[in-house]
């Protein structure tokens, strides 16, 4: 149910998805979602976002592949999975009987591939949206992807739009110059909506050895470190496009999820904060719950872009 | 595997550097096996973010021992608990040693550095119940560095130590007393925890010896349980060899399945 036991009513709405509530846990942080029966019931949950997949299965980078940093964490996985067809095969049955929105993270080496990714996942039930993964940092040399233009940007969304038959979430690289810019060509290229952001491109040295702590020298930045920054983009982007905008950026808590509501995020993606407890998404739903009881707030829905500037 | 907040430390013993904590947590203690890990909060605030995982020491019905070493901030951290005060910890976790394959009746080699000793008790505990008689070689850089052999002896074990200085025991490897060892006695299995080149020499004596072995490897962590990916060692399967997760598939594997940088 979307309500809470005292009578809030936590469903969130992207237009072309209904939600039980905004909650959504981040691609690459929640692996295919069945890792966590152990410790949450995915039906707490508004949706998932399972990991990233490329039509085969991917390799990922060399290790070290993490290094914590002040309040934050950098990753250099490099999208390691199993492909579309294992994902299909072994992993998708599962997660249809599991009663929450499952949304699938689509990656390419190039255009034909998430074509290709696309083609595959549309002929298979149980799968609510995609998010069109154009921004993971660590598969191309110094972070390069197709959300560092805008041109590229429209041109991707434009083809896998008109190539989906499911809604399609673009999800933004907070690496650019106008993160506005780009995800106003993803509007105009079609997008039903837009996530933001991925990690940060960032590194970290060891001064004894004078080497990079990531086996791919660079890598994402992630957790409370990037949410002050996450948090100005997610507002800059909600108050020009029309389409819903998902915020997530270090969100540990609920009041850190209301936060990025309140700046104009529809919902949110919990990432980081899963690593460090691997039922933080309920929790933050329960958070989001009890701030909105004390709040006389009856539906969550409605601090969604409260912002006040004077 | 279940999360558990609120597990009461209860005992804290110290030697340096090196901690053994004793914990209230008979959900992870029931469920435990020798060479699991569990996932430790350290701190409550965002900094060091991550969780730590540390081998399970030991475990009955009531809870687990840790044994760890002061390492960098968070174990620091951790080193600082006191009796009575709470642990938040997810375990047990991991796939352990297989302490059926050395079979009853037989004798089997168990070789810890530093650390790496922590996982080490535990098996030698559940071997010997399992009617298998464990050896444990157990070096360190110096007496300092190998506080629990005291622990190893009251409980009946047989423990053969080695320090790099020879301020006690065999001077040299652990590598090299196992490897002598070995020349004289060939046991069901060898199973080791311990820094990389330790563990890599292992690899190479006993499978020149055709003795099987296992390893548990080491590795940050980011989750703990799968999904990350950050954890990878590189692993032989079926079709070559991958990046596998040490978390999930491991920490401990076969000898001939890894692949030593």
């Amino acid at each position: 149910m979307a309500m809470t036991p005292g009578g809030i009513d936590l469903s969130a709405d992207l237009g072309f998805l209904k939600l039980r509530n905004p909650v959504l846990t981040a691609s690459g942080t929640f692996g295919y979602g069945l890792e966590f029966g152990p410790y949450l019931g995915l039906e707490k949950l508004g949706g998932i976002v399972v990991k990233g997949l490329y039509y085969g299965p991917r390799e990922g980078n060399p290790p070290p592949r993490l290094v914590e940093t002040a309040s934050g964490l950098i990753n250099a996985i490099g999208l390691q999975g199993v492909g579309v067809e294992a994902f299909a095969a072994k992993v998708l049955p599962k997660l249809r009987d599991a009663d929450t929105a499952v949304i699938v993270n689509i990656c390419g080496a190039d255009d034909d591939e998430y074509a290709a990714v696309v083609g595959f996942l549309d002929g298979q039930d149980g799968i609510a949206a995609y998010e069109l993964n154009i921004s993971c940092p660590n598969v191309k040399k110094e972070g390069a992807c197709p959300a560092l233009s805008p041109r590229s940007t429209f041109d991707l969304v434009k083809r896998i739009k008109a190539a989906s038959r499911r809604p399609v979430i673009t999800k933004l690289s907070p690496n650019v110059t106008s993160i506005v810019e780009i995800a106003q060509a993803a509007e105009e290229a079609g997008t039903d909506a837009v996530a933001l952001v991925n990690t940060f491109l960032a590194m970290a040295v060891d001064l004894e050895t004078r080497r990079p702590k990531l086996g791919n020298v660079y890598g994402g930045l992630s957790g409370p470190a990037i949410k002050p920054i996450a948090l100005r983009m997610v507002h800059q982007v909600a108050s020009r496009l029309r389409v819903p905008v998902i915020g997530m950026g270090g969100i540990m808590t609920g009041t850190d999820a209301l936060e990025f509501l309140v700046a104009g995020a529809a919902a949110v993606e919990v990432g980081t904060a899963t690593f460090v407890d691997p039922d933080a998404a309920v929790r933050i739903v329960d958070g989001i719950g009890r701030w909105c009881e004390s709040h006389g707030v009856a539906a969550v829905r409605d601090v969604v872009g409260t912002l006040e500037i004077s | 595997m279940t999360i558990v907040r609120d597990a009461r430390l209860r005992e804290v013993q110290a030697w340096g550097d090196f901690f053994r904590f004793g914990i209230d947590a008979p959900a992870v203690g029931r469920e435990a096996r020798p060479g699991q890990f569990v996932m430790v909060k350290v701190a409550g605030a965002t900094e060091p973010l991550l969780r730590r995982p540390l081998g399970i020491h030991d475990a009955a019905e009531g809870g687990i021992e840790l044994f760890f070493r002061v390492a960098g901030k968070g174990t620091e951290i951790l080193s600082r608990k006191r009796p009575g005060d709470r642990i938040d910890l997810v375990g047990p976790l991991g796939r352990g040693f297989s302490i059926s394959a050395a079979g009853a009746g037989r004798t089997a080699y168990l070789v810890g550095g530093g650390r790496g000793i922590a996982p080490l008790y535990f098996l030698a505990r559940e071997l010997s119940k399992a009617g298998t008689k464990p050896v444990v070689f157990y070096g360190g850089r110096s007496l300092a560095e190998i506080p629990l052999r005291d622990r190893f002896e009251k409980a009946g074990l047989e423990v053969r130590c080695s320090t790099d200085d020879g301020s006690f025991g065999f001077a040299g490897f652990v590598t090299d007393l196992a490897g002598q060892a070995l020349d004289a006695e060939r046991p069901a299995l060898l199973y080791a925890c311990g820094p990389d080149p330790m563990m890599k020499a292992l690899a190479a004596i006993t499978a020149k010896r055709g003795v099987p072995a296992e390893f548990s490897l080491e590795s940050v962590m980011g989750c703990g349980i799968g999904a990350c990916w950050g954890c990878v060692h590189r692993i032989r399967n079926d079709r070559g060899d991958g990046w596998v997760k040490i978390c999930e598939e491991g920490p401990v594997f076969p000898g001939e399945r890894i692949v030593w940088p």
